[in-house]
């Protein structure tokens, strides 16, 4: 898919050389709906594959007793495909999707494209959120809550501490620095957590919370993260122009006539919302929110107008299509987490070698 | 549609610490003020207090009489625009998309650039001559042409003063009066100017009121003719330099500075 979106871009640019921006405009918005297309065609793939075949006939069959409601018999094709593998491939959908956006919206926002959406501290703090939620021994609800506020917390206190250091100039470089400070801190509690936590039980729990994966995403989990991504996402969109200005900086987005601050406390809240909510669930899925918005800006350019959803449509495939090969490639499933760093580190490398000069 | 902004009294200066005292001057739509000054005497700190990214420590701005403390950004960026030093973003936008930012302050709160604004961005790039950059990737064009990718944003703001940050620093001989001319050009349009810059020429080329601002917030403002004289330099920069003049190719006098090497 990569691939594909490479040549494709290769062709296009050769071609729209020499022609007026308003035709590359129709081209790029061609290309999105082009681009829309991958989701769909993963969806389908992530239907039929499993522990559990199920073919594409057997499928449409589920769906129409489901919709006309004649079969009231449970058979296990039903039991796989509406309490486990469709949740688990919206959820997948969801979760790279929303990774995707809030580190689309952070790389604008900090100026720099090798910022992920944990930079603030998010990631860490809903790690040991979850860690002493398990700990406590709460349930999944209860564990979930406690990394999202922990997740929202730890993003609170880098702000009012970055705040508190500095002003002017330099706002954006405290607040990443102050963002890693924080994060350092609660990678410190989640090491204390799992230190004390017990060592036949709770914390193997920890730890395979932690590596992420979305095994045990079931129905319930869909609420838990439709509202903060829905949330935080919606706005986002509607501010996405105003992304572009700030990523020339706080100076010169404040000449362009942006209330640089106000903005700021907005997009970071959104993009936390986002964050915490997604780790709450799936736990710490890394490197989407990093690699995914570079490849979208490979595919259309920086223009955060076409950026923000081009990278929205190719997250949510692409963490579809890593946790289809997290729960089928191998008789054990392995954890996403573990698999997006994998894929995610040395086809970042490979980015940076294809790169054009100026996105680094 | 005459516009004048008056400063008056006017202290800058970062916290505590002010840097320049009571200066009080205006511009109007037409003149272009240059600022000149040594290194560190607060030229930035001055504008950029204009701009408003630094707090005004004292005295007041005003626009046509009116105190602009009280304004919003999004007013005063339709009323100022901000021409900073050619610089690299992050990211590599086309050059019609840099220049097509200059028209967010004139959008609502969550909207995105509409066809009028496309063309409003069209013929600033027109205006300025830079349509064959139109496509070009922002990040890969040289020094020269970036400024005047940034005058465009500025203009596309439209404006009724235009800030400029040095307008000519990094920029080769040739780049550097193409600047100018813009710049009187701009004027002649009834644009107001202000811009800093470290030649005393650009003073006598492209000015009609200097600001001369010299260390212990000593200031003096006047036409190029009566602050930049060899007195006012020698103590401003402690060099040597002879003041000439010479007939340009319309037969004007026109004043040229040149520093004395010993």
């Amino acid at each position: 898919m990569n691939i594909n979106g490479a040549m494709t871009k290769k062709s296009i640019k050769a071609k729209t050389k020499s022609v007026i921006k308003s035709s590359e405009d129709t081209k790029i918005y061609y290309l999105l709906i082009a681009i829309s297309f991958l989701p769909l065609i993963a969806v389908i793939i992530s239907l039929v594959i499993g522990r559990y075949p199920i073919s594409l006939p057997e499928f449409f069959n589920a769906i129409s007793n489901k919709i006309s409601g004649t079969s009231t018999m449970v058979n296990s094709i039903d039991t796989v495909l509406f309490n486990v593998r469709i949740p688990r491939i919206i959820a997948a959908l969801l979760i790279g999707g929303a990774l995707s956006v809030a580190g689309a919206t952070y790389q604008g926002l900090f100026k720099n494209p090798m910022v992920s959406p944990d930079i603030l501290g998010a990631s860490a703090g809903a790690g040991f959120g979850a860690a002493l939620g398990i700990l406590l021994s709460f349930n999944t609800a209860g564990i979930q809550i406690s990394a999202f506020l922990f997740g929202l917390g730890a993003v609170t206190i880098t702000y009012l501490l970055s705040s508190a250091i500095g002003r002017g100039n330099s706002a954006t470089l405290v607040l990443i620095l102050t963002g890693m400070v924080v994060s350092t801190l609660f990678s410190s509690f989640i090491s204390i957590t799992k230190y004390v936590a017990d060592p036949t039980d709770k914390l193997p729990a920890i730890t395979f919370w932690l590596m992420g994966g979305l095994s045990s995403v079931g129905l319930k989990d869909l609420k838990t993260l439709l509202i903060p991504i829905t949330l935080g996402i919606i706005p986002l969109f509607f501010l996405r122009w105003k992304l572009n200005i700030l990523s020339f900086g706080e100076e010169e987005a404040k000449a362009l006539g942006l209330d640089t601050s106000s903005l700021r406390i907005v997009i970071i809240f959104c993009s936390t919302l986002i964050t915490a909510g997604t780790i709450s669930v799936s736990g710490m899925i890394g490197w989407i929110g990093l690699i995914i918005p570079h490849m979208a800006r490979m595919i259309v350019g920086p223009n955060f107008k076409v950026l923000l959803p081009t990278s929205l449509i190719l997250g949510a495939t692409f963490l579809l299509l890593v946790d289809d090969f997290a729960r089928c490639a191998f008789a054990m499933e392995i954890p996403l987490g573990i698999l997006t760093s994998l894929i995610g580190a040395p086809f970042f490398i490979f980015l940076l070698m294809k790169g054009r000069k100026g996105w680094v | 549609m005459g516009m004048r902004l008056d400063i008056k009294d006017v202290s800058c200066g970062y916290g505590s610490k002010n840097v320049v005292n009571n200066i009080s001057l205006n511009v109007s739509s037409g003149e272009i003020l240059c600022l000149l000054g040594p290194n560190g005497v607060g030229k930035t700190t001055f504008f950029k207090t204009i701009l408003g990214f630094l707090k005004l420590q004292g005295g007041k701005i005003m626009i046509d009489e009116e105190d602009i403390r009280t304004w919003s950004r999004k007013q005063l960026a339709r009323v100022i625009g901000y021409v900073p030093q050619a610089h690299a973003p992050p990211f590599p936008f086309t050059v019609f998309e840099v220049v097509l930012m200059g028209r967010t302050a004139h959008l609502s709160m969550f909207a995105s650039p509409a066809k009028e604004d496309r063309d409003i961005t069209e013929e600033v790039i027109e205006m300025l001559k830079i349509s064959h950059l139109k496509d070009r990737i922002y990040t890969e064009i040289s020094g020269g042409e970036r400024q005047m990718v940034l005058i465009a944003r500025a203009l596309a703001q439209q404006p009724k003063i235009l800030i400029m940050d040095e307008p000519t620093s990094n920029l080769d001989f040739g780049n550097q009066i193409r600047v100018l001319e813009q710049i009187n050009k701009l004027s002649k349009r009834g644009l107001g100017v202000i811009m800093t810059s470290h030649f005393p020429n650009h003073a006598f080329l492209c000015s009609t009121k200097v600001l001369f601002m010299n260390k212990g917030s000593e200031f003096c403002v006047g036409n190029a003719d009566e602050v930049v004289t060899e007195d006012m330099l020698k103590k401003a920069y402690g060099i040597n330099v002879k003041i000439v003049s010479t007939v340009n190719s319309e037969g004007e006098k026109i004043k040229t500075c040149i520093p004395l090497i010993k």
